[in-house]
């Protein structure tokens, strides 16, 4: 048991320079792996809407029809599964938090529509359903699905689909070289 | 490598008469906890020596009333008033009986 | 005749970070029964597990704690992997244990600056919080958050570290340990803290086993028992001593958390050293189908997991049984007889985690 056991602490404290920043005029400089709000890159996205399925916090919306993806900046929890889990890495974790506010706003971004993509992809939704007596069997479906859906077997000739993973993106009809791939829309 | 422990089925007369035995063992009280079944709960008790965890599985149904071990380990107490309040088991006899007022929160409990 | 009194305590009050309340009830000066109240902050969050299924339920798990949140992630996976049988590659493991290692540092840290607070030394507490702010710090470098990391999946971690971080860290840890020696010596030679911790809220040997206190106000009271040599996760692999006290006093309680967090830093050096290069995860295939009881070593103490699942995405029950929950009998039974300004002492000493105890 001793006296003044803090006296040099508090001396080399007193003539050192301060640990803390001027915060609003000195920025912080935030770590390269640092998860900040999340920021879409809508030109990739292909609406499979796997984000918002995978999303704990239920804040991000895909709307297929109107082409929009949303988030609810207040109900996000920033732990980068949808980050982690878009098959096309269209999203990403700014460097940055969301701001502040006084009011709960929903961020939403709209897709522009291509021309291209008018042609070439069959409209979304639904379950896929594939013409076996069609198909190639060619795994391009299965390859391309986003949620791991679909089982191709080459040699039984057996195409399946787990109807609880597919998101109905209709990526896989759109992929398909056969075209044997129909999206059906009644079914879901 | 992953610890092993044992896990026993017991009816609920024998409740007990296992944690005596425990507690002359020189066990202490892991854990209680309940769980809602099809029409009853289940509850498991643990009981940790050392390194050796112990636990004891008791099916009941929703009506039956079973009888505290608080008086033999006290902080069982805590656990038992846990479970009657958001689970709704029936417990008699706890040294320290909260009537429901051990969580203080506004919804009605227990949750079903 | 002392004079009966009941005087209520908390939930809000300098001294607590969280809300917890008692009713003290006092004669003169002196407690002679507390009995607690909690449910200020619960958020049923092992109800939730009816709305989430078994992957989504990990961001909720380790939201349980804002201290120990990768500990509650990691026993979660861990109790499920159990279930699926899937082994986690080594350097998984190595990754996981170095994180739980640094969760116990800053925890601690923590701790030891709210005590400094609660007898009143204010500087003391801004020092020791200097020190957790660079773990924090390190926290941000490696997993991208500050205090929620999500960084465990079930079958693995998702972030790697390579060799320059890992170096960093342990650089950066030789300079802090300096630094946190100079602040020890006060907490354990200073004459003033001292006169506030000695003798103060005596748990006997017996009193620990049958109030079933874990952890570091187990070790205080001298009974050997760490559950890490249980040898989950990379423990098994690191060579370290289980650190106990005789004196069964608050003294006591804060020299076995100092002591342990050089331990710690001496456990991130072993491990760092002999981490294996290789995957950091497994995939597991299919839902969970039976049931599984997992233990870990938390700050706070002996943490229990039970996980039962039926076969769907959706777990049947997650029963998170947290140090602290235990650890309150045995705070109502040093309570019992103390003075009341050794209440606020008291409680940090127990190092509550409310939020954990409700859940």
């Amino acid at each position: 048991m001793s006296l003044m056991n803090f006296t040099r602490t508090a001396l080399k404290n007193f003539f050192s320079r301060p640990v803390t920043r001027n915060y609003p005029f000195v920025e912080r400089e935030y770590p390269e792996r640092y998860r900040g709000r999340v920021a879409i890159d809508i030109d990739d996205c292909i609406m499979c809407s796997l984000c918002m399925k995978r999303c704990p916090a239920d804040a991000i919306t895909v709307e297929r029809d109107k082409k929009t993806w949303s988030i609810q900046r207040m109900s996000c929890v920033q732990c980068a599964l949808c980050v982690n889990s878009c098959p096309k890495k269209c999203l990403s974790m700014e460097r940055h938090y969301a701001e502040p506010s006084s009011e709960k706003t929903v961020y939403t971004v709209t897709q522009p529509v291509k021309e291209s993509e008018k042609t070439e992809r069959q409209e979304a939704g639904g379950i896929p359903e594939a013409d076996t007596s069609v198909c190639v069997f060619c795994t391009l479906c299965a390859k391309n699905c986003p949620a791991g859906a679909i089982l191709v077997d080459r040699t039984e000739k057996k195409w399946e689909l787990n109807k609880d993973a597919c998101v109905g993106c209709g990526l896989c009809a759109s992929k398909c070289p056969k075209k044997c791939i129909e999206m059906k829309q009644d079914q879901k | 490598m992953r610890e092993q422990y044992d896990m026993r089925e017991i009816g609920h007369g024998d409740i007990a008469l296992r944690t005596l035995e425990h507690k002359r063992g020189g066990y202490r009280l892991g854990q209680i906890c309940a769980l809602r079944t099809e029409g009853g709960y289940e509850l498991l008790y643990s009981f940790i020596k050392d390194y050796h965890m112990t636990n004891y599985k008791v099916k009941i149904d929703e009506d039956t009333e079973i009888a505290s071990i608080s008086d033999i380990f006290p902080s069982a107490m805590l656990y038992e008033n846990e479970m009657t309040e958001l689970f709704g088991v029936k417990i008699k006899y706890i040294n320290l009986d909260y009537h429901d007022k051990f969580f203080r929160i506004e919804q009605e409990t227990p949750f079903k | 005749m002392a004079k009966r009194s009941v005087i209520p305590f908390g939930p809000q009050h300098p001294v607590l970070p969280e809300p917890i309340h008692l009713d003290l009830v006092l004669e003169d000066e002196k407690v002679v029964e507390a009995i607690p109240s909690v449910g200020f902050v619960h958020r049923g969050l092992e109800k939730l597990i009816e709305k989430k299924d078994f992957n989504e339920y990990q961001y909720v798990i380790e939201r349980t704690c804002g201290i120990c949140s990768f500990m509650h992630g990691m026993s979660y996976c861990e109790a499920l992997e159990r279930i699926f049988d899937a082994e986690v590659p080594a350097r998984g493991k190595y990754l996981r244990t170095i994180w739980a290692e640094m969760s116990r540092l800053h925890s601690h840290l923590l701790w030891l600056g709210l005590l400094a607070d609660a007898f009143g030394f204010e500087s003391l507490f801004m020092q020791s919080w200097r020190m957790r702010e660079k773990i924090l710090d390190m926290f941000e470098a490696s997993t991208g958050g500050r205090v929620i990391f999500s960084v465990n999946k079930v079958g693995g971690v998702l972030r790697d570290m390579d060799k320059d971080m890992l170096r960093s860290f342990v650089d950066a840890f030789d300079g802090m340990e300096k630094d946190i020696k100079a602040l020890t010596s006060t907490f354990l030679n200073d004459f003033t803290v001292g006169s506030r911790l000695r003798d103060v809220g005596i748990l006997t040997q017996k009193d620990v086993i049958s109030l079933g206190a874990v952890g570091p106000m187990m070790r205080a009271s001298g009974i050997a028992i760490d559950t890490r040599k249980l040898g989950y996760e990379a423990y098994g692999d690191l060579d370290f001593e289980i650190i106990t006290s005789e004196d069964c006093d608050c003294y006591a309680r804060c020299e076995v958390r100092i002591k342990e967090i050089f331990q710690s830093f001496d456990i991130i050096r072993q491990a760092v050293q002999k981490i294996p290069d290789g995957e950091i995860s497994v995939q597991v295939k299919g839902t969970p189908n039976g049931e599984a009881f997992n233990r870990v070593e938390q700050p706070r103490g002996e943490a229990i997991y039970y996980v039962r699942g039926n076969g769907s995405m959706y777990l049947e029950r997650v029963r998170v049984r947290t140090p602290t929950f235990t650890n309150l009998q045995a705070l109502i039974k040093t309570l019992q007889g103390c003075q009341y300004a050794d209440v606020p002492i008291l409680i940090l000493t127990i190092d509550p985690c409310i939020s954990c105890t409700e859940r």
